[in-house]
């Protein structure tokens, strides 16, 4: 069972493994395997919780209403399994700033919160604008020849690159 | 059967919590639940990420295409047009880089131990999530039905059989990677 406490897999067994994990959901949850959708349920519930019942009349709520359903277990259930593959392989470890972005700016954690904070805006807005994110888009819609998430995956991209290299090679 | 299966609710949130187990576990063993990884990937470094997603694409394509012949699974494309799907793309790549994970890598990150991804990451989104339903009753009617995509998929689109695009596309993501492969990358 040494491949369990591995620390790393080949990137191919890994994407082969995610393939074979689609068919199962397709065939069992009828669902493509997608993230971005279970945080706008949340942002609802959260805004629930402070404006009650009126929330459910929004538009968006009425399309995604704001409650635990399959894909939001998914998010909750991927936590678990990266907490698991990190606590087999010794690699469990609570930390706040990644070694590329300490590097060129530094140690001091508030600075990266702040900047992840602005990103996962950004973020959380495009995904649900594009109706999508790299999981949904990106690996189950590809996967399903959808001229939609072929074009979202792209942009992904182009966009990803741009700021990238914006962020590293002239800020930084 | 499994339309039943498919209507048991409380079972359904047991397979999806099933389902992203395996997915986060697959996650994190490939590294992209890594900030490092997923900026390396960006800055054209490291190709962990597009080859994890190039396989899984061509995996699934070959399995789900097959089951969908054998009337075990059915096919769901999300519905697109430039003003949501390009623009909302772009967007995203921007909070991709900014942020250095997506919607499910991060929770694979946060699991992994990554606090900034907890503290920052996970809040911004679910605030930009927020925002955005906020917006879409005014995005709706503008530019997000801009260019609207008559078919959803490949297949529909060039009215051909469904195996006439994914054996070339399987082709050519394998062609892809062994290019990748033999430079090194």
């Amino acid at each position: 069972m040494d491949w369990l406490t591995m620390g790393r897999w080949s990137p191919y067994a890994v994407g082969i493994g995610i393939g074979v994990l689609s068919w199962l959901t397709f065939v069992l949850s009828d669902k493509p395997i997608g993230c971005s959708a279970a945080f706008a349920r949340t942002s609802g519930m959260i805004e629930r919780l402070f404006r009650g019942n009126k929330v459910l009349e929004k538009p968006y709520f009425k399309e995604f209403a704001p409650r635990v359903d399959w894909e939001w277990m998914l998010v909750v259930g991927a936590i678990l399994g990266s907490f698991t593959s990190a606590k087999l392989s010794g690699q469990f470890k609570l930390d706040w700033v990644p070694s590329m972005w300490a590097a060129a700016f530094g140690p001091r954690p508030v600075t990266r919160v702040a900047v992840a904070l602005l990103g996962g805006v950004l973020l959380g807005f495009g995904s649900r604008w594009a109706g999508g994110c790299t999981s949904g888009h990106g690996i189950s819609g590809t996967l399903q020849l959808a001229v939609s998430s072929w074009l979202a995956a792209i942009c992904f991209f182009i966009g990803g690159i741009a700021a990238a290299f914006f962020i590293f090679r002239i800020l930084g | 059967m499994l339309t039943r299966l498919h209507n048991s609710k409380k079972t359904q949130l047991f397979l999806g919590l099933g389902a992203g187990f395996g997915f986060g576990f697959l996650l994190e063993k490939g590294g992209v639940t890594r900030y490092d990884v997923i900026v390396g990937q960006l800055l054209l470094s490291d190709f962990t990420v597009l080859k994890i997603m190039l396989s899984a694409a061509a995996a699934g394509m070959l399995g789900v295409h097959l089951l969908r012949n054998l009337g075990l699974a059915q096919l769901h494309p999300k519905p697109g047009s430039w003003g949501s799907t390009a623009v909302g793309g772009l967007i995203f790549g921007l909070g991709f880089a900014t942020l250095g994970y997506c919607p499910g890598t991060i929770a694979g990150a946060v699991g992994q131990g990554w606090l900034d991804a907890l503290a920052g990451g996970l809040t911004g989104i679910i605030l930009g999530a927020g925002i955005f339903a906020s917006l879409y009753p005014r995005l709706k009617p503008g530019i997000l039905s801009k260019g609207e995509f008559k078919s959803r998929t490949y297949p529909e689109l060039l009215k051909i059989n469904p195996w006439a695009v994914v054996i070339p596309a399987v082709a050519i993501i394998a062609a892809f990677l062994v290019w990748l492969e033999s430079r090194g990358l």
